[in-house]
């Protein structure tokens, strides 16, 4: 037996918006949780007078793993929700295939450092509308309006309690990527 | 779902080793000059094998699970250990060649996975 590829997606959107759902239904395992220190820097940001702390913050970081042949697996790895943590993102989309940022229309300025993260930083990104029982509250050219994102990005609507939806929203990513990539071979 | 994740190894998790202060396991160190992505599969080599019994506690942990490869992320959840003594410990089993590390190499100048890749990828998830 080989050593599979590794390949990698993130899944970013705001504090409690599904993305360990999501997570948990695509993987074929529990999903596990890695934790990162904090880097000295954030951790100065990150002190409103705890003094007493000497352990210094950690970030914890939920992921699950997909096998999509025997010589490659799939990591997801969903991103801390709070923005004190996004010194985490870089190491987290570094030569990840893209992100699937996870949308509740009823928090959409949730996700906004999300899509800025993932746009300043050139990462391949879908938006998905989690849908919540299925119900679709705000359009998707609403979405699109509300978020300001550009027109070639992406966006779909999924629900992260169900594997079918997640994986067809992952399809459209890796879609979206496969786009980047023949335009960025072009240009 | 699959069976090909390890089992994973009770004497990692419950092990009392790491109720010791983590980057006491690392000497203090917090990086490694080994370049180790999240993602990045490890995988114990022949070499690792025959020592594991020689190995500290904490590396003979690694050398246990990633018997059958594991990420370096999976190598940090299932010791209990932050990620980077994680990449510590990995990179020195890397240069003592006690395991060996696998990652992306087919990749666009943006370090991303590249068409052909995504392409079999694209193919994975359809038929999940």
């Amino acid at each position: 037996m080989s050593t599979p590829i590794p390949v990698k997606i993130v899944v970013a959107g705001g504090f409690a918006v599904g993305k360990t759902t999501f997570v948990t239904s695509i993987s074929d395992i529990e999903p596990l949780t890695t934790e990162a220190a904090m880097t000295k820097v954030s951790e100065e940001v990150d002190h409103l007078g705890d003094a007493t702390s000497k352990k210094g913050t950690t970030v914890a970081m939920d992921f699950g793993r997909v096998a999509l042949s025997p010589e490659l697996v799939l990591y997801v790895f969903g991103t801390p929700g709070q923005d004190r943590f996004h010194f985490m993102w870089d190491e987290l989309v570094r030569g990840a295939i893209g992100a699937v940022v996870l949308v509740d229309t009823n928090r959409l300025d949730d996700c906004f450092p999300a899509v800025d993260y993932m746009e300043h930083t050139n990462v391949p990104f879908i938006v998905a509308i989690n849908a919540f029982d299925g119900i679709l509250r705000h359009h998707p050219d609403d979405v699109r309006e509300a978020l300001d994102v550009p027109h070639h990005v992406p966006i779909v609507v999924t629900d992260a309690r169900n594997r079918a939806a997640v994986r067809d929203s992952m399809v459209s990513l890796v879609r979206h990527a496969m786009t980047v990539a023949a335009t960025a071979a072009v240009g | 779902m699959t069976t090909s994740g390890p089992a994973r190894p009770a004497s990692a998790a419950a092990s009392p080793t790491f109720r010791v202060r983590p980057y006491t396991l690392t000497g203090g160190r917090t990086r490694t000059e080994v370049e180790l992505g999240l993602e990045t599969q490890i995988r114990t080599t022949e070499q690792g094998m025959r020592r594991a019994g020689m190995l500290a506690l904490e590396l003979r942990d690694i050398v246990e699970i990633c018997r059958q490869p594991l990420s370096v992320a999976e190598v940090s959840a299932h010791l209990h250990v932050p990620l980077q003594v994680a990449k510590v410990l990995v990179g020195d089993l890397i240069t003592s060649g006690d395991v060996a590390s696998q990652a992306v190499v087919e990749t666009q100048q943006s370090g991303r996975p590249d068409i052909q890749l995504l392409e079999r990828v694209l193919e994975g998830l359809q038929s999940l």
